[in-house]
Formats: C-alpha cells, structure tokens, sequence
C-alpha cells in the first residue's frame, strides 16, 4: 500500500515517548505508509494551555495545523491523544469565526487552510486496514494477552473526535487480534489513569493508575497496550509508586500498541524500542515465544 | 454549615460563565451523572455536580476557590455522559480561567506545574522536559517529588538533557506576548504598533 | 343584512390591554353594523341571553362576537343564535384574546388591532349563508387496535353494551405488557390473575371478533363509515381446526427460537403458543426459525398435529370490516438501552431489563419464578435496580418521564426481597414519582419495610469485575460517588411509542408527537378523543401511563363510542366543497388533489364529466378550491368571495375615530 500523510510526532516523542515515535515510524514503513513531518512543527500546548485559556491553546495548535497545510498535507496523524485532542479541538472550534477571529489576532496568520488531525490509531484502523495489518504478520502474538486500554481522551468527546465508540472502542481490539494476540475485554478501557497529574499530585496517578493495573492483573493479563504517552508513562514509569502506595507488587510491561504491532511485522526489540520500557517486558515475551 | 441567602446570586457571574463556555447551567437537572463518573471525585473538596448547584446559585467565591478545578484532568467522562449534553468539562475548564484571572491557585502544585510547562513552551517552541522539572521545582521550592523515577529514565535516554528549539520559537513566543497583552520589544516589531 | 357586534372583556382578560368599549363603537360604523355593545362575559348565560335579545330587538341577520379563539366557545355562541332562531352558520368570532390581548400589551394598538378583526369578521358575514346538516347512518360497530388491558377495556364495555366489537392484535395473543407481569403494584396482586379473566372474556364474548396475528392495512372512509381493511399475517397454522394442544411444541427440533413473550430471557420453538393463558390459544410457526420455512427440511409438526392444521403454504389474507368508530390502543414498546455503552450496551448477561426481570419472577415464566443470573443461572444477593434509563434524557432524545418505573422498580425491590430473603436491594433514582393513591406509601414501604437502599443519583458506569459487576453512581443527598457490587442490575428501560405508531396514526389520519405518542384532542378536555371524528385513543399509545389509567382512558374510549352510537343518524358538517356544474369543465384536477378522495367523476346530461363531491367524506381542508382553474369548487362557509372580503377589509384605509 502506499499512503502518504503528515506526521505530528509530540514534544514527548522527542523525550519520555521515543519508543512510541520509534516503533510508530516504523509500522509505518514496514506497512508502506510514508510519514512526513510537519516543517519546524512547535507544541501543541497540551494540558496546561487549554486550562489556561482557549484562544492561546487553539493558536499553539492552529499554527501546526496550518504549516501542514501550506506543505501540502492535508491529514496529519498523531500517535499521541492529548495532542490529538488539542489539534481537533482547534479545528473544531475555529469553524465558529468570532473564536477563529481571536486565533488569528494572537497568530498574525491568516489561517485560511487547516489540516485535519487523526490519530495514528485511527489511520492504522480506516486507512490501512486490519486486513493490510493481518497479510503483514510474520510472528503472530499469539499467547500473548493483552488488555487494551485507550485512555480517557482518545474518543471523547465523541463530537470533536468522531471516532471510534467513546464508551466501547475496539479499534486497538482489532488491530492486535489481527496480529494475533489474545486480547482480553478490558472494562476501563476509557477510565483516566492519573494524566498529568503525576508531578504535582502522585498520589492521584498512583490511586487511578493503580485501579487500572489492579483490574487489569485481575484479568490475568501479560501485558498492557496503550496509544498514549501519558498513560504509558503513569503506568509504566509510575508503576512502583503506585505498587508502594497501594501495596500491590504489580509487573505488568505496559507496551504502546504500536510497538506489539511492529514484533508482531518481525521487527526486532531494537526497532520497536523495546529497552526504552521500565517494566520489563521480557519475561512475558518470551513466555509468549516472541524473543 | 453556612447559610446560604438565595436572593442574592452573583448573576454577572453566571453570565460569564454561561458568555464563556457556551453552556447553558440551568439545563442542569442535578442528577449526579458526573459527578458519578469522575475518576478524579476522591480528591475533589467538591464534587463536579455540586459546582454546577453552586453554579446555578451563583456562588462565584466558593466555585473559584475549590480545588477540584486545579485537578480535573478534563477526561470528558462527565461530558460525554451528561444526560442534558452539557459540556461540564468545558465549564470546569472555564471556570478555571476564571480562577487563574482572580488570582486563586488552591492547588498550587498544579498551576506551578502548568506554569512552568507553558515557559518551556514560550522558550523553546516545544517543551523540554527537564526543564518543565527545573522550573516547576523553582517555582513550589519542592525538591523534585520523582527523584526515584531520574535512575529510571536517565539511562534509558528519556529525559533529553539539552532543549531543542525549533525555527519558529519566536513565533511561538510572540503568541504568548500577544495573548498577555505585553507590547512587543521594538526591535523585532520592526514599528507595529498596537 | 343587520348584523350584531358583541365586544368582550373576558373579565380582565382581554379588557387589560383592549378598550372593548371603544371596539364596540368603531363597529357601529361598519357596513351593516345595527347594533354593537360590550359585554362583560359574553358566554356566560348573562351574556347569552344579552345576545338572543338583541337579535330578538334588533332584528339582526348574523352576529359578530368578539372573544376568545373560536376552538373555545364557536359552538356556545353558535347554540346561541339557534335559540334566538338564527341559523348557527350566520356567525362569526373575532378572537381578540389569544390573538390580541393576550399577546400585545400596547392598549392603543391592541384597540386598533381588535377593530380591525371585528371589522373582517362583519365583512365576512355580509356574506355568510344558513347552511343545513344532511344526516348519514352510523354503522354501531367499533373497530379496536390492540389488545393491551386498555383495548381489552373498550372491548368489553362496549360488547357488554351490546356493539359489535373487531378486535386487531398484531401478537398471536392478546394481553399486551400486562400479561407478561409478575404482580401489579401498589396491592401487589398477581398479574394474570386479574387480567386471565378478561382475555378469556374477549374470547368468548359473543359480541367480539378477534383477529390475532393481524394488523390494520387500510382504513378510509368517516365517522359513522369507516371501511376497514385487517391483514391476517400467516401463521402457517390454520387457527379453524388448532385445539392449542401444543404437541407441535414439544416436538419442534428448533428450539432456539427467540421468546419475544419472554422478552428474550429464554428460548422457544419455531411453533410455539408464547404462554399458556394466551388468548387465542393457537400455535403459530415464526418462519425466521422454522426449518422447514428456511430450508425446506423438517415438517414435523405438520407429521405430530392431531388436527392436521399445519398449512407451509398459507399466505397473509385480508379481510374488510365495517365500523363505524374506532379504538386506538396499541400501548407501548421499550426504549432500545444498548445505546447506553456505560452499562455495557448488552454485552453483560447480568444486566437485564425491568420486563426481562418481570418474566424471571414470574411463577410461570422461563426459571418458574427463581430469580437467577442469565450468566451462571446462581441466586443474585445483591441487586441493584437503575431508574430512567432512556427516560428524562435529552441526550437520547427521550427528555420525558416514563411515569410507572419509579413504582414498579419499588414493586419489583419489594418482590426482590420476598424471592430471596436475605438479598440486598439498591435502588439508583432521580425523583420517585408516586402520585397514585397509595402510590407514596408503596414507594415508604419499600424503603421502611423491606429495608431497600434508596440512593439518588444517577449511575455513571456498569462494569464486570469477577464475575459481580460494579455500579458506580452518585449519592447526591449524601453529596458524592458511591460504588456498589451487584450480582444483578435491572434496568428501568423507558417507555416509548410501539412499533410503526406513526405509520398507524398516518392511516387513521390522526396526529402524533415527536415521538410517536398519539396526540389527544385537547390535553385536559379531550383526553380520548382525536382530531378525527370517530377516532378515540386510550391506554399507553397516547403516552406513558399505568394500568389503572390505562383501564380507566378504555372504558372512557368506550364511553365516547357509546355516545356516539346512541344517536341512529349522525350530522354532516355543512362547510365542505361544492362543484358549481355550470362552471366544471370536468377536468378533474381537484379530485387528483383531494387527500381524502372525497371528489367523484360524475356524467350531467348532456354525457359531460363534472365532478361531485362527496359530503360525508370532504374533510372540508379546502385544497380543490385551489387546485381549481375555474374556480368552479368552492368550499362552503369559506368561499373565495367571503376570503377576499376579508382581505379587502383588512386593507382598507384606516378609519378616523
Ligand atoms: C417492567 C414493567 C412493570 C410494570 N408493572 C406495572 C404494575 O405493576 N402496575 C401497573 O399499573 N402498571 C405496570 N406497568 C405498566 C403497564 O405495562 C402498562 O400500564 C399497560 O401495559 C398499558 O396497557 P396498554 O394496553 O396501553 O399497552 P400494552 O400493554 O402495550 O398493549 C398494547 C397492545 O397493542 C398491540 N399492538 C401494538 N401495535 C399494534 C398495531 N399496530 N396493531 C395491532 N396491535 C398492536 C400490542 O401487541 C399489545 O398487545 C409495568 C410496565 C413495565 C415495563
Ligand atoms: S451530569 Fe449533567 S445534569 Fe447531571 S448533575 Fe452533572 S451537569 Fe448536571
Ligand atoms: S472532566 Fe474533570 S470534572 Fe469531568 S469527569 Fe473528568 S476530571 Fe471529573
Ligand atoms: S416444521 Fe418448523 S415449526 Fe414445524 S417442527 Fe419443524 S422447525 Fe418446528
Ligand atoms: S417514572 Fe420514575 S424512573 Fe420512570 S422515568 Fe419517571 S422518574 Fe424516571
């Protein structure tokens, strides 16, 4: 297949998500989708600036999505959901022109044409196929169970991000039975999981991550699969806090669902990133017959 | 508890609220729907449902003073369920703003946190991590609550230790001089004026 | 002509903001005008009597009153003239409340406003003409649709009254949603107890005629003449000679057809009778699961039935009835809940629907009354009901109160106790809605007695845990969230119209809401009737409601037939088309218009086709007079010349006062 669509890698896939930036890039090629990055694309401004004010979020936003489009790209996908969020929610709000007025008064651009932002997640699942996915697999997951969870923004609100089923989404069901896993019916698949509320308050990621790891072992489960670097990060990194504070001695690998895909297109623990994880992932690989 | 005299609701107050987000507080019914979802409840001094009472009350005061503005994550669990179809993620993130323009952190951590995220945005055009740490530790006077998880990720090559700034950092710089109003250094303004 | 003007104040009403004394005399300057007066209530026998008076001194010719809407007193007024011996179509209303002072608070304007209503009515009969009824037989047969306990109702009390009944069921029984019940609230009575005799009484009253497993095709005609066509689906079953022995049942080999009686709970035959009580007691084959139907393999049943009625080749018939009024009662369907994903949109078995939960108690139902969990068949201990589910929810579209779940879902927390003594009971509300007699102290007893755990607020999230599920809801009283573990969740799915109501209603020529609920004709004066003569609604196809009520609203459908059917000849209202002969050119165009196909071809003398309209069933809408090149059809009370009088009045130059 050959598809070819903006790329919107995140500040996070330059530091604490590498490994997602990393293994999404090279699903990509693997599956003949050619990725190109937004020219000199800036932050989004994720959390902190829509809690700021609106119009300041939607500009930091507004000006990738214009840059996209002045290079010719008119989807850009981003594996990460807040950006996805922040991105959508600027197009989306600045159909209304009064808010689109403001944008363009704090951008000193016009604004004329904005690309459209899809999840990684989404592309993977509507512009690829599960089809495509599945003829790629060389080494199958099998034996491997997983529980998918897609973080509290990936569909919500479901107006803004029209896709997928906000309180049900299988899309990365979908694509890891497609490459084999045993993919178990996680219930919080959408329950927030601390975001980023892990420096100034652990003590909430390390209650609402620890509910998620707690029903996730619950299931039996060898491994956890996330398309966002926050909720990668406060289950992964901030596992421990949450096994002391709670008193669990969880060891679940909490792995990106791109990086599952790549080992399962014979892409090698390198490739993926595999070593970039803190819970190590493997015992459960290898029990699996994947390494 | 206190008394609380209904003739007199800040109704100013809710017509800001209602100007700013575009929600309608009245079509709320009470049902507790979000504050039944609301994975952040536990940590809450107020539950999002009793915002929205007080909302409706025009408790400006007691609304802009609670916590649970600073630690709702806008996870839209709330929104996505209201059975009226109030964007109640909207509203807390509004009056959150409203918040901040009164001067009130009572969750000091969180608008540190998010004060020294946006300064690494306006510095470098992208946010660079440790220096998202640095400052925040500046600004609470905390040592760094995480230092266990630095052996973590320092090896691991997850904590860029130089910022890389993009092109179009002055770009992004000038959007937040803009948004706070501040008059441009005339030698890049090149004479605009405003 | 000496026409008579009746200015009235209302009370305050319209004397607030309308100088009715100054309207009265404008009036006596137009064309005609021999009298005009204010009156303080002009319907009320004072008022009256002021009116016959003064046409009895006057001499009047037609009288202008101006009041309320014509829909509130047009007839008052017009029994008014008849007594004064004036023919009812010599007046005419000029509505100066609801038009005028009910809407302007501008004295001055509203008084010019009136003025000129008065003004257009005066012109308009200057040109009015007595009009006579002509009367038609009434067929005394009633045409019932459904039979729910409200259709069972209107049934019975007119058969007893000695009119023949047709009774429509779309099932191949009758009972509706009550039959499926396990006990009624508040006296807590056993369901079928009370409605067994009933049916029974349907099937051998010798006034009824039952037609299961059909549903209404066609319906034309008018009050007193309604032709009626009734679709007899195929049962593949040939009822004359069924004996409802149900050996057909026992050997069936597809026995994993759905139980709609059961509302899914358990599974059925394709040949099945759906409960033992049914009325009619016959076996019908529902072809999506029969085998020999799908793949031509099978025929058992034809091979074990004693009578030989098995019939693979019946098809759907139609037979024609005629009636003379009609019942609507076609009830109610569950809201689809799967569109709630927070409860697992169907994907847990152990969260079922109130009436799914009715048949699990019920002594003759699938478990014979165990309550136990669709997912391991175990005992539940704890069970956790949740209220307005697809009801007071705007984000589903379904922003009303279903009206009988609050009462219920306490019934059913009550009967939860008494099947499993030791089982614990949650019950997530809103508001508890309870103002039947002795609603209330059901809703306390629940609560006092049986010891059920009230918690307000709605349930944000169903999800499995184990194998119990885990509720979590708010408690808005106690002011935060609450989590609860439950065995089993029952929800109490709301209420909307059935199935294909609006496409019903469209057939009977009968309004509807937005959400199907057939309208009544007046929400407090009028609640049976419609807005189509002879047409009467009752139980829960006009809206939610128990079944007390629904009882109730049948016997007064019946009430309203019987009054109906106490007169041997019925009225035609006079203001319906007419065809000028001379001037139809027979081109025919209003009866291709005509939605009621009240317009016929007809040939003069001379052999030229002219068209002739039917009286009794010209709905009087008017539209031919339109559609008519020659104007050649005019419509009786409001023909083209009294209209442009109106507009010439309304456009001439203001008068000087
Ligand atoms: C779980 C539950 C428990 C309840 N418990 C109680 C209780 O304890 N006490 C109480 O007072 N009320 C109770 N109710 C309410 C009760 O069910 C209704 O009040 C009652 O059934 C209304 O009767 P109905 O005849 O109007 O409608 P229905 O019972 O719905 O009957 C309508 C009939 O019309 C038929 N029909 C529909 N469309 C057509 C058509 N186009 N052509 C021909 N036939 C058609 C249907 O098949 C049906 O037989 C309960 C309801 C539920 C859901
Ligand atoms: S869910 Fe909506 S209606 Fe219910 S309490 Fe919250 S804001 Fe109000
Ligand atoms: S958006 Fe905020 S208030 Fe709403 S449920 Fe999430 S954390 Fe709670
Ligand atoms: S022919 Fe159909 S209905 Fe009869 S026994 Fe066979 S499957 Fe059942
Ligand atoms: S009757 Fe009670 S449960 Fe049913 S919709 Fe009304 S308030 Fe809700």
């Amino acid at each position: 297949m050959t598809l070819t669509i903006g790329y919107y890698p995140g500040c996070s896939g330059a530091g604490t998500s590498v490994e997602y930036d990393q293994s999404t890039r090279a699903v990509c090629a693997r599956l003949g989708v050619t990725l190109r990055d937004v020219p000199d694309w800036s932050c989004c401004g994720s959390t902190p600036a829509h809690t700021v004010n609106h119009v300041l979020s939607a500009a930091l936003s507004a000006r990738n999505l214009e840059l996209a489009a002045q290079a010719g790209l008119e989807v850009v996908t981003t594996p990460c959901p807040s950006c996805l969020a922040n991105l959508r929610i600027a197009g989306h709000k600045m159909e209304q022109p009064a808010f689109r007025d403001d944008v363009r008064a704090l951008l000193e651009t016009e604004c004329e044409t904005l690309a459209e932002t899809k999840s990684t997640l989404q592309v993977m699942v509507e512009e690829v196929g599960l089809d495509e996915v599945q003829a790629r697999v060389t080494k199958p997951l099998a034996g491997l169970r997983v529980a998918c969870y897609y973080g509290c923004i990936m569909n919500r609100p479901p107006e803004v991000m029209q896709f997928d089923d906000p309180e049900h989404p299988m899309a990365m069901d979908n694509l890891l039975t497609a490459c084999g896993a045993e993919v178990v019916p996680f219930p919080l698949k959408v329950e927030c999981c601390g975001a980023a509320a892990g420096m100034p308050r652990k003590d909430i990621v390390a209650e609402l991550s620890g509910r998620l790891l707690d029903t996730a072992a619950g299931l039996g489960v060898d491994a956890i699969a996330t398309a966002c670097p926050l909720c990668q990060m406060n289950l992964d990194l901030r596992q421990g806090q949450a096994n002391a504070a709670r008193g669990t001695r969880h060891a679940i690998p909490v792995f990106y669902f791109t990086q599952l895909m790549g080992l399962a297109m014979g892409l090698s623990a390198r490739e993926v990133g595999l070593s970039k994880l803190v819970v190590n992932p493997k015992p459960c690989l290898e029990r699996a017959g994947l390494l | 508890m206190e008394t609380i005299t209904l003739q007199k609701p800040d109704s100013q107050f809710l017509r800001d609220v209602r100007e700013r987000s575009g929600q309608e507080p009245s079509n709320c019914y009470q049902c507790g729907n979000c504050t039944a979802g609301c994975p952040y409840n536990f940590a809450y001094d107020i539950p999002v449902s009793r915002i929205m009472r007080l909302l409706q009350l025009g408790r400006r005061d007691e609304i802009l003073q609670c916590k649970s503005l600073w630690l709702c994550a806008t996870c839209q669990s709330c929104t996505t369920r209201c059975p009226n179809g109030i964007d109640v993620a909207r509203i807390v993130d509004v009056l959150r703003h409203m918040a901040r323009e009164a001067g009130y952190a009572t969750e000091r951590n969180v608008k540190a946190f998010g004060d020294a995220f946006l300064e690494s945005v306006e510095k470098h055009g992208r946010v660079f991590e440790v220096g998202v740490v640095a400052g925040y530790v500046r600004k609470t006077g905390r040592f760094w609550t995480d230092i266990e998880l630095g052996p973590k990720m320092l090896p691991k090559g997850k904590l860029g230790l130089r910022p890389h700034s993009i092109q179009g950092a002055e770009h992004i710089a000038r959007i937040f001089r803009r948004y706070r109003g501040e008059p441009e250094p005339a030698a890049t303004t090149g004479g605009e004026t405003k | 002509m000496r026409i008579g003007v009746f200015v009235c104040h209302c009370g305050s009403n319209i004397a607030a903001t309308v100088d009715c004394p100054s309207v009265a005399e404008a009036a006596k300057l137009f064309p005609d005008v021999v009298f005009a007066t204010d009156t303080m209530y002009a319907c009320s026998e004072p008022g009256q009597d002021g009116i016959i008076q003064a046409i009895k001194e006057h001499r009047l010719d037609g009288c202008v009153v101006a009041s309320c809407s014509p829909r509130m007193h047009e007839p008052t007024f017009r029994r008014a003239l008849e007594r004064a011996g004036l023919n009812r179509y010599m007046l005419e209303m000029a509505n100066i409340r609801e038009h005028v002072s009910w809407i302007g608070k501008n004295k001055e304007l509203n008084t010019g406003k009136a003025t000129e209503l008065v003004r257009i009515a005066a012109e308009k009969l200057r040109l009015n003409t007595p009009l006579f009824a002509n009367q038609f037989d009434v067929t005394k047969r009633v045409l019932v649709i459904g039979g729910g306990v409200a259709g069972i109702q209107a049934a019975l009390d007119c058969a007893d009254a000695g009119i023949q009944v047709i009774m429509v069921e779309r099932e191949t029984s009758i009972g509706g949603k009550m039959a499926k019940l396990d006990k009624t609230f508040p006296t807590v009575d056993c369901s079928s107890c009370i409605l067994g005799p009933k049916m029974v009484d349907v099937a051998q009253h010798p006034n009824i005629t039952l037609y299961a497993a059909s549903e209404v095709e066609e319906i034309s005609g008018y009050v007193g003449n309604f032709d009626v066509k009734v679709r007899r689906k195929a049962t593949y079953v040939n009822w004359a000679s069924c004996t409802g022995c149900g050996l057909c049942m026992e050997k069936c080999p597809s026995k994993k057809s759905h139980d709609a009686f059961n509302e899914g709970v358990a599974t059925t035959t394709a040949i099945n009778i759906p409960f033992p009580q049914a009325i009619p007691k016959k076996a019908a084959i529902n072809p999506e699961f029969c085998m020999k139907l799908q793949k031509g393999k099978c025929g058992v049943c034809a091979k074990v039935c004693p009578t030989k009625c098995i019939d693979f080749e019946q098809q759907d018939t139609i037979v024609s009835e005629k009636v003379g009024a009609i019942v609507a009662a076609t009830g109610y369907d569950l809201f689809d809940w799967t569109v709630y994903g927070q409860y697992g949109a169907g994907r847990y078995p152990d969260v079922v629907t109130s009436l799914q939960y009715e048949r699990m108690m019920n002594a003759s139902g699938p478990t014979s009354g165990h309550i136990q969990r669709p997912s391991d068949g175990r005992e539940p201990k704890r069970v956790v009901f949740i209220q307005c589910v697809g009801s007071r929810d705007k984000s589903v579209n379904r922003p009303y109160c279903s009206g009988f779940c609050c009462m219920y879902t306490a019934k059913q927390a009550v009967l939860t106790k008494d099947h499993i003594p030791d089982s614990d009971s949650y019950v997530f509300y809103m508001d508890i809605r309870s103002p039947g007699k002795g609603y209330d102290e059901f809703t306390r007893r629940a609560q006092e007695q049986y010891g059920v755990q009230y918690v307000r607020g709605r349930v944000s999230m169903v999800y499995p845990k184990g194998d119990v599920l885990v509720v979590r809801g708010a408690d808005t009283l106690a002011g935060t969230q609450v989590e609860v573990e439950a065995d089993l969740v029952v929800l109490a799915v709301g209420v909307e119209a059935s199935k294909g109501a609006a496409h019903l209603a469209e057939k009977l020529r009968i309004s509807y809401d937005q959400y199907g609920f057939f309208m009544e004709s007046h929400p407090k004066l009028k609640p049976v009737e419609t807005n189509t003569a002879g047409v009467y609604l009752a139980g829960c196809s006009q809206g939610p409601k128990d079944i007390p009520t629904s009882v109730g609203q049948g016997s007064a459908a019946a009430a309203k037939v019987l009054t109906l059917f106490a007169k041997d000849k019925l009225e035609s209202d006079p203001q319906v088309s007419s065809v000028n002969q001379n001037r139809c050119v027979g081109c025919l165009k209003c009866t291709m218009t005509c939605p009621f196909g009240a317009i016929k071809d007809v040939k003069d003398r001379a052999g030229n086709t002219k068209a002739e309209v039917i009286e009794t069933v010209c709905q009087g809408c008017g539209i031919c007079t339109v559609t008519c090149p020659h104007g050649a059809i005019q419509l009786q009370h409001f023909t083209d010349n009294q209209i442009l009088a109106e507009v010439n009045a309304l456009c001439q130059p203001e008068l000087e006062f």
